[in-house]
């Protein structure tokens, strides 16, 4: 070819814009660029991105609120107080035990979404209920994403009888219906809390439900982990790297680990709001977060109680958890599309 | 086949062992677990939770305990420390409740999925589709208690369009029974219908760009010859297996919620008393029940699948 | 080498013009193809990925069904319009009229459902046969495409298969309404060397048995040495040269066709050190050229060039021999001859065998 003269010509002349096509095709944007791109384009995903960021800042201010305008803590009740709304006296909640409804700015923001049956400002416990929930259901995706692509990724790499035990062990846990074991230890860790050697967790801690959820999820993400490995492990340049004598560490860090990065961030995102809502339904057990610490699912699983008689005490935290769960689920949904578009992740209660 | 079947046995039998194995030594090892300190009452003497402890034999070894206790599972003795009455006459009385649940919801939520996944794929990327996602996504995002007990209220008590809870047997009156059991069907399926139809819609995307498709539509086959023969049933290969799955997972302890909201009274209701009390002979009991029918579901499912899907075959 | 019989072409193609929009703007797949092919004949339509070549084959079927997809031009296949046909109307012609095989066999067969169904499927949608003898037109359709104990085999899923049978029942199922028009994409690209050479001969066998106008799209010239009776070589999305066999293969008037037939293996020539390729890489779709589509990549580029070269003979005394090239023929001749030792071109032999 090189001693073909006509060969100059077509490389100097018109031809470099066949090289720069050459160029951009080979320099495209890579899949984290594009994946943003592609999430940009996508308003609805963003939009309830930005929501769910909005609903963690405003319960992360629960204090503030708490502090300056509600005048009252998250577990303090008010059975036998009164608030003057419009000039008048009025129960906090009533001789017939039905607490106030909600309020607004009629009393100065106290009370501004009501009492519940103990005379507590909801919207207080609302707030605070909040930052349990979203601080149980992060910290719980975060361990059972960490749990699992340890589980995922030591069984799918080093195969063999490691992986059988694993893969046994998640079956077993598969197996095993998730309400009645997560119910189960909540209720059984709740009366005498854990003791692990020299670590103590008393049995009102957030730690008891994190740790139950975190652990429940654990074979629904780590499955999908280890064959997501074991098929990555026959890639082509996975044996390239081997045959360029790559250890197994280095194959791991650097040509394993960066493609499970959009599985993990997907899982991760649908995680959280399955975690919220785990914890809610435990709450409704008795298993989950300890009255009268807040959650949203202690304040629904009262309100459900009272639902024939104060149904907003059920409406409010409810409608504030679906918001918070449709919220990370529409934006999971949007990063799935940009990351991955034909990625068939499956997470569920 | 008949190998097949021989596996799937032993495995249960294994997953069976493994599961009531670790129910009965996690109740056993945790603290405030003696089941002889809170069945002596309020203000117990030594005594007494030495003789509740004596009667009960949880005084023997925890190994003799725990084939005492999986003997009498066997042989369906196994009876309450709270309550004393009898384990498996209770889950015999809730299964045809929770049977009922969890039947009616699973032929609701695929039916539902059906039209709504197959519907969001034709319409992709339009208004319909759109509008579908959201609602299916709304869906999936409602903690069934909650949405249930809002129907329970509003539908059930205030409108009173359905009754407000209760059960009616099916050999007493279908109609009725059906009628009890709109509200749970439905409280139920929301979650699954969004799941499903989500699944489904991204199913038939994939399926309607297969070359075997463009092949049906170059034999000159008429749409909706291509979207039934070739498009849905390549599509709902996946969606059988899922559907087979889950019906396992929710009378396997998926009812649990729904039945104790609409106080259906089913076995996970069942179970859910007993584990808030931290009664271990119908935990285990309920526990067993659970694995034994996602376990069976799952080998199912795998028979059917390798029916649906010829390239499989069991193993 | 059969003579293409004459008479009236079945299905004409006339200034057929494709485009999507897309993101980064429209796309002009096809720009102005014209094509004919008359009863018994075979066309080649050749050409590298992106040439529009399958696009072509396809929207003739109307299965572009993209709904970024904008057409012009017409396509007549015996009087009727196909071009914006509804969805009715295409229905009537495909599979019956006109039938088509598609590249790959191991995803162009439906995977759940048996071939004899998929047979008898497509025949009783044309034809009101009862289901005993749609089948057992389908077992001779087996018969007849090769594959061996085809009663036996008719209840076999496709995946029972190995590619090149696949292939066949392929062909049997495009056959099975004795179509007029065959139109084959790629017909052979995925299958083993040794399977395309049996694929190819197979289907010459049937044309000369049916007397079906066939197309054949493909992307390598070598597959239609053989068996086409006339070629249309296409580079991005237009025809570049067409004519017959011969004349594309002895006298060939388009630099991208001396380059592709520069790129064929041979045996029956000394062996080049390496077998050349064209440099460069064909335009993308959304962003060619001015002109002549190949100009960037053709060693004989002039100033001329930037204006579109016309589809026209130039060749005297070869009316049909059409190229898109503002080189004179003698010109060609020369530059031609220049790399004669590296694209392997000859002058055509005095006598050829019929």
């Amino acid at each position: 070819m090189a001693t073909e003269p006509a060969t100059e010509t077509t490389l100097q002349g018109p031809a470099a814009w066949g090289e720069q096509a050459e160029k951009e095709r080979v320099h495209g944007l890579g899949p984290w660029r594009l994946g943003l791109r592609r999430l940009r384009r996508n308003k609805v995903a963003l939009l309830f991105g930005f929501l769910f960021i909005l609903l963690v800042l405003v319960c992360a201010a629960a204090p503030l609120w708490a502090d300056n305008i509600a005048k009252t803590g998250p577990t303090d009740g008010h059975l036998s107080d009164t608030i003057t709304v419009n000039g008048e006296q009025k129960n906090v909640v009533g001789l017939d035990g039905v607490p106030i409804g909600p309020q607004y700015w009629k009393a100065d923001g106290k009370f501004f979404l009501g009492a519940d049956g103990n005379g507590r400002d909801i919207m207080v416990r609302l707030l605070y209920g909040g930052r349990n929930s979203l601080f149980i259901g992060v910290t719980a995706a975060l361990m059972t994403a960490i749990l699992s692509l340890l589980l995922g990724v030591v069984a799918g790499f080093f195969r063999g009888a490691t992986d059988a035990v694993i893969r046994t062990v998640l079956d077993i846990m598969w197996s095993f219906p998730v309400i009645i074991l997560g119910t189960a230890l909540g209720v059984a860790l709740a009366l005498g809390g854990l003791k692990i050697g020299p670590l103590e967790i008393p049995g009102d801690s957030l730690a008891i439900p994190i740790f139950i959820i975190g652990l429940v999820y654990v074979p629904y993400m780590a499955r999908p982990i280890r064959g997501q490995v074991l098929s990555l492990r026959e890639k082509e340049f996975v044996e390239a790297a081997r045959a360029q004598g790559a250890g197994p560490f280095r194959i791991m860090f650097s040509e394993v680990l960066p493609n499970l990065a959009s599985t993990m961030i997907v899982f991760f995102t649908l995680l959280i709001a399955n975690a919220v809502l785990l914890e809610a339904a435990l709450s409704f057990l008795g298993a989950g977060v300890r009255p009268p610490n807040p959650s949203w699912g202690t304040m629904i699983d009262d309100g459900v109680e009272r639902v024939a008689t104060a149904p907003h005490l059920a409406v409010v935290p409810g409608v504030m958890l679906v918001l918070t769960v449709l919220s990370l689920n529409v934006f999971g949904d949007g990063v799935r599309d940009a990351l991955d578009p034909r990625a068939k992740v499956r997470v569920e209660l | 086949m008949g190998r097949f079947i021989a596996r799937r046995l032993v495995q249960m039998l294994f997953v069976l062992f493994a599961v009531s194995v670790l129910t009965f030594f996690i109740f056993n090892v945790i603290p405030n677990g003696d089941p002889a300190v809170r069945m002596a009452g309020k203000q117990p003497t030594e005594p007494q939770i030495e003789a509740i402890r004596k009667e009960w034999g949880f005084d023997d070894n925890i190994f003799v305990q725990y084939a005492t206790t999986m003997k009498k599972v066997v042989t369906g003795d196994l009876i309450s420390y709270f309550t004393q009455l009898p384990v498996g006459e209770e889950i015999k009385k809730g299964l045809p409740r929770t049977l009922s649940l969890a039947f009616g919801a699973a032929v609701l939520w695929m039916f539902v999925a059906i039209c709504f996944g197959l519907y969001s794929a034709i319409k992709a990327g339009r208004f319909a589709d759109r509008f579908l996602t959201i609602i299916s996504l709304i869906g999936i995002s409602m903690p069934v208690f909650w949405i249930g007990a809002l129907m329970n209220h509003y539908l059930g008590f205030k409108l009173g369009w359905f009754p407000n809870g209760g059960y009616v047997e099916f050999t007493d009156d279908p109609l009725d029974w059906a009628y009890h059991l709109i509200l749970p069907w439905t409280a139920l399926a929301i979650l699954f219908i969004g799941f499903y139809s989500r699944v489904l819609r991204s199913n038939v995307l994939d399926t309607i760009n297969e070359d075997f498709v463009r092949t049906a539509r170059a034999k000159g086959l008429g749409e909706r010859q291509i979207m039934v023969k070739h498009v849905l049933r390549n599509s709902m290969i996946p969606i059988v297996t899922l559907w087979g799955l889950d019906f396992g997972a929710v009378v396997g302890g998926g009812a649990i919620l729904t039945e104790t909201v609409f106080d259906l009274q089913g076995v996970g209701q069942y179970a859910a008393e007993a584990v808030g009390q931290l009664d271990v002979p119908p935990v285990l009991a309920t526990t067993m029940f659970a694995a034994f029918f996602i376990v069976l579901l799952n080998a199912i499912v795998d028979i059917v699948y390798a029916y649906l899907d010829p390239r499989i075959r069991l193993q | 080498m059969s003579t293409p019989p004459s008479g009236e072409p079945l299905l004409t193609v006339d200034d057929l013009q494709v485009s999507f929009a897309t993101e980064e703007g429209v796309v002009h797949a096809v720009e102005g193809v014209s094509l004919s092919v008359g009863a018994g004949e075979i066309v080649a339509i050749v050409g590298e990925s992106g040439s529009g070549k399958s696009v072509t084959a396809m929207t003739v079927m109307g299965l572009t069904r993209s709904p970024n997809a904008h057409f012009e031009g017409t396509a007549h296949y015996k009087g009727t319009e196909l071009i914006g046909a509804s969805e009715d109307q295409l229905r009537r012609v495909r599979g019956a009229e006109i039938a088509m095989i598609f590249q790959d066999p191991m995803t162009s067969l439906n995977p759940v459902m048996k071939i004899g169904d998929q047979i008898v499927e497509q025949i009783q949608e044309h034809e009101a046969l009862p289901d005993q003898q749609a089948r057992e037109r389908a077992v001779e359709l087996l018969e007849k495409v090769g594959i061996p104990r085809a009663r036996e085999r008719v209840t076999n899923y496709p995946f029972e298969f190995s590619g090149g049978m696949r292939q066949r029942v392929m062909i049997a199922l495009a056959l099975s309404c004795n179509p007029s028009v065959l139109i084959a994409d790629e017909p052979t690209t995925a299958l083993d060397v040794t399977i395309q050479a049996q694929i190819l001969q197979r289907m010459r066998e049937l044309r000369d048995e049916t007397g079906a106008a066939i197309i054949l799209v493909t992307h390598d010239l070598g597959v239609v040495a053989d068996i086409a009776d006339r070629i249309a070589v296409m580079y991005s999305g237009r025809i570049v040269e067409e004519g017959t066999l011969d004349e594309i293969f002895y006298d060939p008037q388009h630099p991208y066709t001396w380059g592709l037939l520069g790129s064929i293996a041979r045996v029956d020539r000394p062996r080049p050190e390496r077998l050349p390729a064209i440099p460069g890489m064909p335009p993308s779709l959304s962003d060619r050229p001015e002109g002549c589509h190949f100009r960037p990549r053709c060693p004989h580029e002039f100033s001329k060039c930037a204006e579109v070269p016309p589809l026209e003979a130039r060749v005297e005394g070869s009316p049909a021999h059409r190229d898109r090239c503002w080189l004179t023929p003698d010109e060609k001749r020369e530059k031609r001859e220049v790399e004669t030792g590296q694209i392997g071109l000859e002058h055509k032999p005095a006598a050829e065998p019929a």
